[in-house]
C-alpha cells in the first residue's frame, strides 16, 4: 500500500498507509492527521484541505485543473506547490508521496 | 422592516434539505411554518457548495444533483406554502413559557412561533476571515467583509482581495467614490463575469484603477488603523501598498454564530438532542440535520429526514395540546391526501 507523509507546519510528521484510489485528503481524515479540515467532504468546493506538495512529488502529482485552480483562490497562501489534497488520487506510484500542510486552513 | 410581527406555529432555523423536508412532516400535521435563512435562496449547502455535484444516497434515488434534491423539495412541500425569509439571519430569541418564543433577524423581521426549529447544517454562512496577523482589530473600521453603504467608502484607499464576482462587483461599484481601488488577486484569471473582468481591465488600462497579481499577506497599522498592506508578488518578494481600508472577498464558511448563546446544551459545536423527539435541552426548540449530536448520529441527509419525522410529531404535542397524534400513511389517509392536494 501507498505510504504518505504529511509533514505539519511546525515540522511534526505524520505517515500513513493510504489505499490506491482514495485521495490525499481522504486518507489524512481516515488517520486523523491534523492539519487537514476539509470542511466540505470533498467536494472541491471549500480549499481546507489546502496542501503544499513537496518539490521532488510535483511532476508526480501533476497540475490542478481548472476547478481546483479556482477553489485555491479561496486559500491563503498560495504557492507554486500548493494542491487540494482532495483532488490528488492515491496511486501505487505515488508510494513515498510528501506533502506540507500550511499553518492554518482558511 | 420592523413594525409587524408575525404569528405562526413554526420557525425554522436554516432552509437545507432537512429544514425543507420537516416543512414536509409539519405540513402534514397542519404545522405552519416560516423558514429563515442567510442565503438567497433555498438549498443549504447543497445549493450552495455543491449544487452539481451527485448525490447517490438518498434512498430510492440512483442519483441526483444538490440542486436538483433542493428543487424536489421545494416542489414536494408546495401545498403547505411555507414562507421563506432569506438573506436574514436569528439574532434573538427570547423564551415565552408555554407562548413559545419571540424573535428578531438582522434586519428586523420579528416572529411570535410556538416552536423552533433548528435546521442550520454547519451553522450560518459567514465570510472568511484571512488568516492575517491584526485582522480582527481592524475590522469594522478599516477591514469590512461586506459594503452596506457605499457613501461609507468615500475618498478611502481601498485594496480589494479576491478573484470572484464580489471581488469585481465591489471594485467596479467603489471606483470613482474611493480616492484610489487597488485589485489584489493571486493570478491573471477571474472566477467572475466577463464583463466585470473586462470593465476592470479597461479602468486598469485607463489608469484609473490598479490591479496587482499577489496576495495580501500582512497588515500594518495601528489601534485597528490600517496604513499599508504587505502583497507577496508572483516572484515571491513582498512590498508594501499604502492603504487604509482592506475589502477581502474569499468566499464563505460556516459559523454556529448567534444560536450558541442561546443557552442550550452543547457539545463541540452541536446542539445535545435526545433521539426520540430531537429536542434540545430547552422544551420547544428542536434541532434535526447536521446541527445536532446525539451517540450514533451520522451525518447524513438521510438521517436529517428520519429525525425531521420525529421532530414533527412532538411539535404536534406542543401546537395541538389537546388532539391526539394518530400516525396516518400518505398512502391511504384521505385526509393527508386532501392537505398534499391529491385528492
Amino acid at each position: 500500500m501507498p505510504r504518505i507523509t504529511y509533514i505539519e507546519h511546525d515540522g511534526t510528521r505524520h505517515e500513513v498507509e493510504a489505499e490506491a484510489g482514495m485521495t490525499v485528503m481522504e486518507a489524512a481524515v481516515k488517520n486523523s492527521v491534523p492539519g487537514i479540515e476539509a470542511e466540505c467532504g470533498g467536494a472541491c468546493s471549500c480549499a481546507t484541505c489546502h496542501v503544499y506538495v513537496a518539490d521532488q512529488w510535483r511532476a508526480a502529482t501533476g497540475q490542478p485543473e481548472e476547478m481546483e485552480e479556482d477553489m485555491l483562490d479561496f486559500a491563503f497562501d498560495v504557492r507554486e506547490t500548493s494542491r487540494l489534497s482532495c483532488q490528488i488520487k492515491v496511486t501505487d506510484e505515488l508510494d513515498g508521496l510528501v506533502v506540507h500542510t500550511p499553518e492554518k486552513q482558511f | 422592516m420592523t413594525g409587524d410581527v408575525i404569528k405562526t406555529d413554526a420557525v425554522i432555523i436554516g432552509a437545507g434539505p432537512v429544514a425543507l423536508f420537516a416543512i414536509f412532516e409539519l405540513g402534514l400535521l397542519d404545522i405552519k411554518a416560516h423558514v429563515i435563512d442567510i442565503l438567497d435562496k433555498p438549498g443549504g449547502q447543497c445549493a450552495e457548495l455543491y449544487p452539481e455535484k451527485p448525490i447517490y444516497d438518498i434512498p430510492a434515488l440512483l442519483v441526483v444533483s444538490g440542486q436538483e434534491l433542493t428543487d424536489r423539495l421545494l416542489q414536494q412541500i408546495k401545498p403547505f406554502n411555507p414562507v421563506f425569509h432569506l438573506q436574514q439571519r436569528v439574532d434573538e430569541l427570547e423564551a415565552r413559557g408555554e407562548d413559545g418564543f419571540a424573535l428578531k433577524t438582522d434586519t428586523g423581521t420579528q416572529f411570535e412561533t410556538r416552536i423552533v426549529i433548528i435546521a442550520a447544517g454547519g451553522g450560518s454562512f459567514t465570510p472568511k476571515r484571512p488568516p492575517l496577523k491584526r485582522i480582527e482589530e481592524m475590522e469594522g473600521k478599516s477591514v469590512f467583509y461586506s459594503v452596506r453603504r457605499i457613501e461609507d467608502f468615500r475618498d478611502r484607499t481601498i485594496v480589494i482581495a479576491g478573484g470572484g464576482d464580489s471581488a469585481l462587483d465591489w471594485a467596479l461599484a467603489l471606483q470613482g467614490v474611493a480616492k484610489r481601488v487597488t485589485l489584489v488577486h493571486r493570478r491573471e484569471e477571474f472566477r467572475a463575469a466577463p464583463d466585470s473582468v473586462n470593465k476592470m481591465r479597461a479602468l486598469v488600462d485607463a489608469g484609473e484603477m490598479d490591479f496587482i497579481i499577489g496576495q495580501v499577506m500582512e497588515l500594518h497599522g495601528d489601534a485597528g488603523q490600517l496604513t499599508s498592506a504587505g502583497i507577496r508578488g508572483k516572484d515571491g518578494e513582498t512590498s508594501r501598498l499604502d492603504c487604509d481600508t482592506l475589502l477581502p472577498f474569499f468566499g464563505l464558511t460556516m459559523k454556529l454564530g448567534p444560536v450558541a448563546d442561546w443557552g442550550l446544551n452543547l457539545n463541540e459545536n452541536k446542539i445535545l438532542v435526545d433521539t426520540e423527539k430531537f429536542e434540545t435541552s430547552q422544551q420547544r426548540i428542536f434541532a434535526i440535520g447536521d446541527i445536532n449530536s446525539y451517540p450514533g448520529k451520522l451525518k447524513l441527509i438521510l438521517s436529517g429526514f428520519h429525525e425531521a419525522a420525529l421532530m414533527a410529531r412532538q411539535a404536534y404535542h406542543y401546537v395541538y395540546p389537546d388532539a391526539r397524534y394518530v400516525l396516518q400513511y400518505t398512502t391511504t389517509s384521505t385526509s393527508l391526501q386532501k392537505k398534499l392536494g391529491v385528492r
